[in-house]
């Protein structure tokens, strides 16, 4: 543990929110509108945390519990993340698993607070969101494989660490299937087009958002400051892959990884402007193209 | 061989027995679990059974109850072949006995004909088995077959024979038909004991199998991964299908069994690996598994069973909102919940990580340990998805929500006799999940019994703890973290709340003001996405389609058959039954007929054995 790491964390923290303000700007310099300041979404949790909340009468003590466990879990999955090449604050053999399986603490406990209200909307979100992640947990979890079988160790910092351009030059389809495996797991687990909108509120063809419908005031926030925060962790590791800078100053690195998940941002916002969304009952199959995509790298890496 | 904590040594009047039973770590590790949920299942039942208490003679439950711990407390004991078979008979018709005593429910003796049956065919296994051990040895003490050297067609004859007689009694797919039957048919406290315990007997069994018939090929690693594989996947499917809750969670056991096979095939393909971590990851995973899915399976089937007291249904979709009524089972259910689906930080997630951790350090490896290591990872992850499927479904639409009928007006929480075993495994599967590291040293005492004898070295289990230990420490700090942050973010929301006012209403129906309990998502609604992706293995569900203007009454059920009975075991068992028929002449039901078939084998055994004949 080292004082950088906290430092990091403490960043990460703050400018997560950002990205979504970047995303939605992007998107609304697209579609031709002004848009929302940069800053929204810190207005948004601000105003949110000063409200009061309205519980309905049919939740349990597991509605209210929800949106803190799935804050901590984000929050401290911030220990377990490299940032811009430097280890994280905690890191060890087998913290991808870690990782993996806390993300799925998050999404039982989302799904237990949606099927709390009792409503048929969050039902029906909670049952898709089940599905999807199924699929999507196979399909992250296979590209680790290929990533741990590749680089040799099996720690999400040594991994991420030692991923450099050299690699990509010598092994180019391999890097490019598990960064392609890992952007469809990075959309779907963020509930971005074309697996998910997260703008329609009362559509039928969502799945993320509605889970939340009856959450209010501080739930609210830390849900939305989650989303944030998975956002950042999710993007990150496609940042370290694609954009691997290991120079000799601290600080182009530093800089390099953070510009670069302002690019992402850039990136997703120029793909939900461009992109419908699937039909509902295609989300599974491309799901299932992510894993094979994961599969198909780790297939190359027997080869030799 | 380690040395045993004691071992008792008799001669017996049984031809070809001896009275011999031996307590090695493996055999104490069962001891453990097997007294621990008896007696808990014990004290569960004097309240759970108290309704029956006009009916029936509770002394016929209680009897069967004590031999069923007895049988297994010898199965895990016994070290001669004759004994062993005797405990496992006794643990078998015990246990059958128990199934069925709610017997003049045509469903329940039905589902205690198929256990009878299934495991009967499973024992005859076990006999060939022994049969050819003891030929190859010459006696029938255990001790005897650790020194053979068995060519490799009899031991993997020998092998399959272990596999499909363990199997059967384990729940492994296709042997499982008789689980998902017979766990729902006894009451509570006996499905808990049953599944929580008594089929890892079969496993014991397996892992004795495996001791006695020296270091394994790579094909039977191959072979323990491949059913581990289709047991953990198909278990859990057909258990996201049910919405018989006690059928739900007996399926959730054929799953579990699959995870524990594929930890112990894992450790079959580290010792061809020259690796001797995955062996040791794969074997460790495996018992600890043991361990776990005793306790929350345990659990889980106990807060069923108070589900069903109160309820008197075991249908989840007439059920709902429970939590309210039933706090302490329904928190002790949710717990048990999170760590059946490998979450952390409770006691699943820590043995699954260790069959991942294994696995991940197979994918390194040869190709031909690879590849299976591979496939061990995705079925792992695809059972943990469908696992929180799975148990968010059962917990979600149990006790969430607003109740579905009536019935559950009668719900309450039961007394002390019920919830404390809840209560206390609750605690152990917390305890556990966030300090495993108490429990690895005691857990490689077992590992060395099981692995001596395939040529381990203390020190390489030594250093393996060595390598171990760190990583639980790093997993334990961060878990502390996690409570840490959780407290932290609990006191702030509440002191900011403090000021704020809080309101109750009705859930928000996106502006419809009378929401009925009618209009929630149901078990079978919740699991359709799903269930329809896996159409091939649980069957499409027809739906009634409007033809016409005036459509007439139609109908509807989203009902799973068990794929293996339905297309393998029905009609083999069918097509059997035809030429049996003929049999019946030689039995006609007059006990002088019987004792005279008796009388009339004994002369020309008697013949026979004087040379008579020959």
């Amino acid at each position: 543990m080292n004082l950088l790491s906290l430092f990091h964390i403490l960043f990460t923290l703050l400018s997560a929110p950002l990205l979504l303000g970047i995303l939605s700007r992007t998107k609304s310099f697209f579609s031709g509108r002004k848009g929302p300041p940069l800053f929204q979404p810190y207005y948004d949790i601000w105003k949110l945390l000063h409200k009061g909340s309205v519980y309905s009468k049919t939740t349990t003590w597991i509605f209210k519990l929800s949106p803190i466990l799935g804050f901590t879990s984000t929050f401290t999955l911030l220990f377990l993340i490299p940032f811009g090449g430097s280890p994280a604050c905690l890191f060890f053999q087998g913290d991808i698993l870690l990782i993996a399986y806390l993300l799925g603490l998050l999404r039982f406990f989302y799904v237990m607070s949606a099927l709390d209200t009792g409503s048929s909307f969050e039902g029906m979100g909670a049952s898709r969101e089940v599905q999807v992640s199924a699929l999507t947990e196979v399909a992250l979890i296979l590209g680790f494989v290929a990533l741990v079988k590749y680089f040799g160790t099996f720690s999400l910092s040594e991994i991420l660490a030692s991923s450099s351009f050299e690699l990509w030059k010598n092994s180019t389809p391999l890097l490019a299937l598990i960064v392609a495996s890992f952007f469809i797991v990075f959309l779907t687990e963020n509930a971005r087009l074309p697996i998910d909108d997260p703008n329609t509120h009362l559509e039928l063809t969502m799945i993320h958002e509605v889970m939340v419908l009856d959450h209010s005031g501080i739930d609210l926030a830390m849900i939305f400051y989650t989303s944030a925060l998975k956002f950042w962790i999710l993007g990150s590791w496609l940042i370290h892959l694609l954009l691997p800078f290991h120079t000799e100053y601290f600080w182009v690195n530093q800089l390099g990884f953070i510009l670069g998940m302002g690019g992402l941002a850039i990136c997703v916002g120029i793909i939900e402007s461009i992109m419908a969304r699937l039909k509902l009952l295609h989300i599974p199959s491309l799901l299932v193209t992510a894993g094979t995509l994961s599969a198909l790298a780790f297939l190359l890496l027997l080869r030799t | 061989m380690s040395t045993p904590l004691f071992s008792i040594r008799m001669p017996w009047s049984f031809p070809y027995g001896t009275f011999f039973i031996e307590a090695d770590p493996l055999s104490i590790f069962f001891l453990i679990l097997i007294l621990l949920l008896s007696v808990l299942c014990a004290v569960y039942s004097k309240e759970y059974m108290a309704p029956f208490k006009h009916k029936k003679s509770l002394g016929a439950f209680w009897i069967f109850f004590v031999l069923l711990v007895l049988s297994m407390l010898f199965v895990v004991l016994a070290r001669n072949a004759i004994l062993f078979l005797i405990a496992w008979e006794v643990m078998a018709l015990s246990s059958f006995f128990l199934v069925t005593f709610e017997q003049e429910d045509d469903a329940v003796s039905q589902a205690g004909w198929t256990y009878l049956v299934a495991t009967h065919l499973g024992t005859a296994f076990l006999f060939v088995f022994f049969i050819l051990l003891g030929n190859a040895s010459g006696s029938l003490d255990f001790d005897s077959f650790n020194s053979l050297s068995l060519s490799s067609p009899l031991s993997t004859l020998l092998f399959l024979c272990a596999l499909i007689g363990f199997g059967t009694k384990a729940g492994l797919i296709p042997f499982h038909i008789w689980l998902p039957e017979a766990h729902p048919a006894a009451p509570s406290p006996v499905s808990a004991l049953m599944s929580a315990v008594m089929i890892k007997t079969g496993i014991y069994g397996l892992l004795r199998a495996l001791m006695m018939l020296g270091p394994p090929p790579l094909a039977w690693g191959y072979v323990l991964i491949g059913m581990g594989t289709i047991s953990g996947i198909g278990g859990i499917l057909f258990a996201l299908a049910q919405h018989d809750f006690k059928k739900l969670l007996a399926y959730s056991s054929v799953e579990n069994i699959g995870i524990i096979t594929l930890g112990m095939g894992l450790g079959i393909l580290g010792l061809h690996a020259h690796n001797p971590m995955l062996t040791i990851l794969g074997f460790l995973g495996a018992l600890l598994h043991i361990l776990n899915h005793g306790l929350f399976k345990g659990l889980l089937f106990l807060g069923a069973g108070s589900i069903l007291h109160y309820t008197g249904t075991r249908d989840i979709n007439q059920l709902g909102g429970l939590l309210k009524k039933m706090p302490v089972t329904g928190y002790t259910f949710l717990v048990g919940s999170v760590a059946i689906s490998g979450l952390p930080p409770l006691n699943g997630f820590i043995s699954e990580f260790f069959i991942y951790f294994g696995a991940f350090k197979g994918v390194s490896s040869h190709v031909s340990i690879a590849i299976p290591s591979m496939i061990t990872i995705l079925s792992l992850s695809l059972i943990g998805g469908l696992a929180v499927a799975c148990f968010t479904k059962i917990f979600g639409t149990l006790f969430l929500g607003e109740p579905r009928s009536k019935i559950t007006d009668a719900a309450c929480d039961p007394s002390w006799f019920m919830k404390a075993p809840m209560v206390l495994l609750t605690f152990l599967c917390f305890f556990i999940g966030v300090c495993p590291i108490l429990f690895i040293r005691p857990l490689m005492a077992v590992l060395a019994s099981l692995l001596l004898p395939f040529g381990f070295e203390l020190f390489t289990l030594e250093e393996a703890l060595s390598n171990v230990t760190p990583l639980l420490i790093h997993i334990m700090a961060f878990f502390f973290i996690f409570l840490f942050f959780f407290l932290i973010l609990w006191m702030l929301k509440k002191r900011l709340l403090s000021h704020q006012k809080i309101e109750t209403s009705l859930t928000w129906d996106c502006g419809y003001a009378f929401p009925s309990p009618k209009m929630q998502y149901t078990s079978s609604s919740f699991a359709q996405p799903l269930t329809t992706l896996f159409s091939f293995l649980l069957g499409r569900r027809s739906l009634p389609s409007l033809t016409s203007y005036f459509p007439h009454q139609s109908s509807f059920h989203s009902f799973t058959t068990d794929f293996f009975k339905e297309k393998f075991y029905h009609p083999l068992f069918t097509k059997i039954e035809k030429p049996l028929f003929y049999l019946r002449r030689f039995q006609y039901g007059r006990i002088q007929l019987y004792i005279f078939y008796i009388l009339a084998t004994l002369l020309v055994l008697l013949m026979w054995q004087t040379g008579i004949v020959i």
